[in-house]
């Protein structure tokens, strides 16, 4: 476990594209600002200390001259500097934005206030994936993501994977990452967008390509039928009151307002990064999600007792 | 001079009021250990519990001043055996309670108590 002044760092870069922009434009920039600094200091501190030259001899053409060239050394060395940081942000941006490989992995993140959701393509015949707020990737391949808003513009930021691209209603934006160790990487929304934005989190988990290939073959097969009563009890509950909004995969479930539940117990959080995903946060959540997430559009729900422990029950059968 | 003995007399009263009563002992009950295990299994989604950070629910009873409460879920006194057993199984000291079982251990639910206890 990193400290936590290392944790999700945009200093610390855990993928290829910020490495790239951390060793090719941010380590550069910020010693020419150090050395800058450095100097403007110095020659401020030297002015300071020195005789006052001027005021004994106001006249001196030898003086004037030595004050020209020195204003016109210092206006040349500025307009270099500011040359040479242009160069290396044109090359950096082509570099990060430059079109991926024809392996690339494609994820399509669509923006709702306030959570993602994610879509993995259906390159087969088989179904598609539909997911939120966790974004798997497999480490060491480069991932495309297609950004899409429903509603507000948006903005994806990997903290410490890559830089972040908004979100525009009614246009596709791209943006891509890889990630170089297998990890979870905490992400947050980077454009204000309503009430929620400060909770609207995701998370990106890279795993071995082998792992990850396994997760998307789990995530392609539909909802297992619920195994004992209470969690069919639940999954009838689920059917009369959850259902307008959220789908499961495998039963007339099909809302598609609120994030796809079809494998819901294997994600880590609930609400877009809001709770770690537990019995009590599920339940809690589900009867009251205005405390947790004020303004949030999931209504609050009045279960009678034996309905809540099954409909979280039939919630957790959902791996 | 009499007022004065009154008024001495009244202040230390109220003084006396203000005493917390000693703090209930939970043995093997670790209340920092408590605190954390409240936050993480998300008892905050449901209770507003002082101290444990994000725990501002309104679903059930806010847990503030646990230590003087009387009873537990209206059920029973509150004591240190009836509250682990409550955290550990809700549904065994009152069927039908809408409150979850959490799957917290005998020693987990230990330390919550502890911690419950603090809260005076």
């Amino acid at each position: 476990m990193s400290p936590w002044w290392q944790a999700h760092s945009a200093l610390h870069p855990d993928g290829a594209q910020l490495s790239l922009i951390m060793d090719r434009l941010w380590s550069p920039m910020f010693a020419a600002a150090v050395a800058i600094f450095a100097l403007v200091a110095g020659a401020l501190g030297w002015a300071l200390l020195r005789r006052r030259a001027a005021a004994e001899a106001p006249d001196d053409p030898a003086l004037e001259r030595g004050m020209r060239w020195t204003v016109s050394l210092a206006t040349a060395c500025t307009v270099a500097v500011l040359l040479v940081l242009l160069g290396l942000d044109i090359s950096v941006s082509r570099a990060t934005s430059a079109a991926p490989g024809r392996d690339a992995l494609r994820v399509v993140v669509t923006g709702h206030q306030w959570w993602w959701e994610i879509r993995y393509g259906d390159t087969t015949s088989q179904r598609g994936v539909a997911t939120a707020n966790e974004i798997h990737v497999p480490v060491g391949r480069t991932v495309v993501l297609e950004l899409r808003s429903t509603d507000v513009i948006h903005s994806v930021w990997p903290i410490s994977l890559s830089a972040k691209m908004d979100e525009i209603p009614g246009k596709t934006n791209s943006m891509w990452l890889r990630a170089d160790r297998p990890g979870v990487f905490r992400g947050q929304c980077a454009e204000y967008c309503g009430h929620q934005h400060a909770q609207m989190g995701f998370l990106v988990v890279a795993e071995t390509a082998g792992s990850f290939e396994r997760w998307l073959q789990a995530q392609r097969e539909a909802a297992a039928p619920p195994a004992d009563d209470l969690a069919r009890h639940g999954q009838q509950v689920f059917l009369s009151t959850c259902a307008l909004c959220h789908a499961v995969a495998g039963t007339p479930a099909s809302g598609r307002a609120g994030p796809d539940l079809t494998h819901l117990a294997g994600r880590a959080t609930i609400a877009a990064g809001t709770l770690p995903n537990t019995r009590g946060n599920l339940a809690g959540w589900i009867l009251d999600p205005q405390a947790i997430k004020p303004g949030a559009y999931m209504p609050p729900s009045q279960l009678a007792p034996p309905d809540l422990h099954a409909v979280v029950a039939y919630l957790e059968t959902l791996r | 001079m009499a007022r004065c003995v009154l008024l001495l007399g009244v202040a230390g009263v109220l003084l006396g009021c203000q005493d917390n009563p000693p703090a209930r002992p939970v043995p093997g009950g670790d209340p920092a250990a408590g605190k954390q295990l409240l936050a993480e299994r998300g008892c905050g989604s449901c209770h507003t519990i002082p101290g444990v950070s994000g725990a501002n629910g309104l679903v059930g009873p806010p847990l503030d001043h646990f230590a003087r409460r009387t009873y537990i879920a209206g059920e029973v006194i509150n004591n240190a055996d009836f509250l682990v057993r409550w955290i550990e199984v809700p549904q065994a000291i009152e069927p039908g309670t809408a409150m979850p079982n959490l799957g917290v251990t005998e020693g987990q639910a230990r330390s919550m108590a502890a911690y419950l206890y603090t809260l005076h």
